[in-house]
């Protein structure tokens, strides 16, 4: 779905999945698609893993070394 | 090859006439709301005036002090492959949208402490605040930032520690480390005692907060075990659970049998934190540190928005004046001048240290072109430069007399609301008794008195601002008790994180001191250390929770004077880096904030140690109680000898720290200095970036 404003054409679909996309990486998860698009061309021996188990490994790896956050 | 040689004219600002004139405009808008701020002196001046002042400085800085450093500081190249692209595993090195990476750096930056140094500082007026909120952030607080995640997009994404280690020598990043540690300490303690004063007898409060803990348990297993993937799902799920929580409490504290349940005491917050602290840091992190840090960056991300929407729509009126009599030192809230103490006092939102640590973290390992690293390194901060903007004007929105009732420690206002107002109304800020009690009636609290620390007055400033635009005076104590939630939840969720961090630092420090000679089993090395973590932060948090002057006073500028410490260092590093790069005629741009940051650090240091108030110096209030113990007599709030001994001992280990953090600023100065000359007596350039057999000589964003 395009929307136009100040004369300018934005993919509604494309905004919503960036919106996601910054919502899961604010979490600590980067873009899966990214990852899976990442191992079938640098590694295409490699089956990658499914999107449960990289959510699972990525929370882990977050808090490994604490997980800082700012005040 | 010198970059500094590259003709500089072809990197300079060109503007057009219509750029000119907006930018011009711009300028001059942002100048006369900032006059109308200065100069104005009626009753009360509007935000709007605040928020133009704020948003046309933040245009300018970033568009042209942005861009400069951008181009002749940093040296950046869209050209040159960044860490992510380089290094690209699809985990931790990920290209990613700018705008994307933008929202995480914001969530991981923006915490309680830009929310509570403005409040704080309030108590001077709103002038003095904003000005070092505008001007710290453009010269100081972005530039740390930015700079810091340049550099290390050059190093690999590596950590500050790290860099300052391969670029400053092992010493320099022994005690960088050591300054770090300490930091932690106190601002755990801090954070921790901000919880406590919101949350001490508040049933409804402390309700809400209680009730994060199963909804986070809940998440964290249903993620474990069921369906990882549905993560923002279940999130969303969370925040309604907790906005039911919120409503909840209400009711919980309508009802005297369950109330009682739920109310508790100061010290008694502060023995549950630390159990909380050390539960959350020893047992797996996907039950319960996770999900809160869930919980918590949504609603803290949806709470900000929301905020500033409120003030856009609802433009409040500012009572605080602008500038009151207690720019002399005197003030109730936290004891101090101007100069050093509102520079420390804010620290978050002008200038933080601690964003240093994040600048160096994951960001810069996801940047998918050096060209971004402007807008989220300088961009990000100026966001959050906003959000200290923003919690100065939920404090100024507050009658100046509710603001000084709420943040005076009662031993100055007296503990009912008959005294404080005499107290307070004799200051020169008209409040009666009645409109306190009408106040905490309104909140649905018993008492709004002595509720120092920033979330409590931040509260009733958002719950007058929403409250304006979503349900009226019916709604405001579901407003303020939703305030305190989210603030108590993301200083909990900085505490448990924190714990961990701390706890790591122990470790590796123990195994530094022992060269891997004692064996200690990983579990008991995991309990001791972070019992040594629990017991470091919940030290000063104790000492803060039976201080009569409610502690805030007293821990809130160590945390200011450690955490300018770590920008201190921060900026001492980007300038030795800028030495070894032969970009000496730029350095100035990272100098004079580290200059102006020892000043403000080491002043306020030795005042903190030697000043002769009691108020002020540990010291002379060592003394004030010594001598009272000789003469056999008791002060408050000791109610014993061995209280009393207590508190000098408190005085002394407060001393120790300061002097530490002291010591910490100019150890690394003098490693600078050093670094420096060594980088100026050679003739080539020095620092070490990923890839030196990369060609460094293109330029130009």
């Amino acid at each position: 779905m395009i929307c136009r404003c100040f004369g300018k054409a934005f993919d509604l679909a494309a905004v919503g999945r960036g919106a996601r996309e910054t919502a899961l990486l604010m979490l600590g998860v980067p873009d899966y698609d990214a990852y899976v698009a990442h191992v079938s061309t640098a590694h295409p021996e490699q089956t990658p893993a499914t999107r449960d188990a990289f959510f699972t490994a990525r929370q882990d790896a977050r808090f490994k070394g604490g997980g800082l956050r700012c005040c | 090859m010198d970059m500094s040689s590259s003709p500089h004219q072809a990197a300079r600002v060109r503007l057009g006439v219509s750029g000119a004139l907006i930018w011009g405009g711009t300028a001059i808008l942002g100048a006369a709301s900032l006059a109308i701020l200065a100069v104005h002196r009626g009753e009360t001046v509007n935000a709007l005036w605040m928020v133009t002042a704020a948003l046309c400085t933040y245009a300018i800085g970033y568009r042209f002090y942005g861009l400069f450093l951008a181009r002749r500081v940093a040296g950046l190249d869209a050209a040159r492959p960044t860490p992510a692209v380089l290094r690209r595993d699809g985990m931790d090195y990920v290209p990613t949208s700018k705008f994307v990476l933008f929202g995480h750096h914001f969530a991981a930056i923006a915490g309680a402490g830009p929310l509570v140094g403005p409040v704080l500082a309030a108590q001077m007026g709103y002038l003095p605040g904003t000005l070092w909120i505008l001007v710290g952030v453009v010269f100081a607080g972005a530039v740390q930032d930015f700079i810091v995640l340049a550099f290390s997009t050059r190093r690999d994404g590596r950590s500050l520690g790290d860099m300052i280690r391969t670029e400053m020598g092992p010493f320099a990043g022994t005690v960088a480390s050591v300054g770090v540690l300490a930091i932690m300490f106190i601002l755990l303690a801090v954070l921790g005692l901000i919880v406590v004063k919101a949350l001490a007898a508040s049933p409804w409060g402390t309700f809400a907060v209680a009730a994060t803990m199963p909804i986070a348990l809940g998440m964290g297993l249903w993620l474990r075990f069921v369906r990882p993937r549905g993560v923002l799902e279940v999130s969303a799920v969370g925040v309604v659970l907790l906005l039911a929580a919120v409503w909840l409490g209400g009711r919980v504290a309508a009802e005297p049998a369950l109330a009682a349940l739920f109310t508790w005491s100061a010290p008694t917050l502060a023995l549950v934190l630390m159990a909380y602290g050390f539960a959350a840091s020893v047992l797996p992190v996907w039950l319960l540190l996770a999900p809160r840090d869930y919980l918590s960056t949504f609603l803290k991300i949806g709470t900000i928005a929301a905020l500033a929407v409120g003030i856009l729509v609802t433009l409040p009126e500012l009572h605080m004046p602008a500038v009151t009599r207690f720019v002399d030192g005197t003030g109730p809230v936290f004891a101090g001048s101007l100069f050093p103490f509102l520079f420390i006092t804010i620290a978050c939102g002008s200038v933080s240290g601690f964003h240093a640590l994040v600048s160096s973290g994951t960001t810069p390992k996801m940047l998918a072109s050096e060209a971004d690293a402007r807008m989220i390194g300088y961009g990000a901060m100026l966001a959050e430069s906003g959000v200290a903007i923003m919690a100065m004007i939920a404090a100024s929105v507050l009658q100046p007399g509710a603001y000084f009732a709420m943040n005076a420690p009662a031993a100055l206002v007296g503990g009912d609301v008959a005294h404080a107002a005499a107290t307070i109304s004799a200051w020169g800020f008209a409040i009666t008794p009645d409109a306190l009690t009408r106040l905490a009636h309104q909140v649905g609290e018993a008492t709004v008195l002595g509720r120092a620390g920033g979330a409590p007055t931040l509260a009733v400033g958002m719950a007058t601002i929403f409250s304006g635009v979503l349900g009226g005076d019916r709604l405001m104590a579901f407003w303020y008790h939703f305030a305190i939630l989210f603030e108590a939840l993301f200083i909990l969720t900085t505490i448990d994180a924190g714990t961990r961090v701390a706890r790591f630092m122990v470790q590796d420090f123990a195994a530094m001191a022992s060269r891997g000679g004692v064996r200690v089993p990983a579990l008991a090395s995991n309990l001791l250390a972070t019992g040594v973590a629990v017991a470091g932060w919940g030290y000063f948090l104790y000492q803060g929770v039976i201080d009569p002057l409610g502690g805030i006073n007293t821990l809130w500028p160590l945390f200011g004077i450690a955490n300018q410490m770590l920008a201190c260092i921060a900026l001492t590093f980007c300038s030795v880096v800028l030495f070894k790069l032969k970009r000496a005629r730029v350095a100035w741009t990272t100098l004079l904030p580290t200059a102006w940051l020892a000043l403000c650090t080491l002043t306020a240091g030795a005042e903190k140690i030697f000043a002769a108030a009691p108020a002020i110096g540990f010291l002379a209030h060592a003394a004030k109680y010594e001598a009272a113990a000789r003469a056999g007599g008791l002060l408050a709030p000791a109610h014993s000898a061995a209280q009393m001994r207590q508190i000098i001992l408190n005085d002394r280990v407060d001393v120790s720290l300061t002097a530490l953090f002291m010591a910490v600023v100019v150890t690394m100065l003098a490693c600078g200095v050093r670094s420096a000359a060594q980088a100026r007596a050679n003739p080539r350039v020095t620092a070490r970036e990923a890839g030196d057999d990369m060609p460094l000589l293109r330029q130009g964003v």
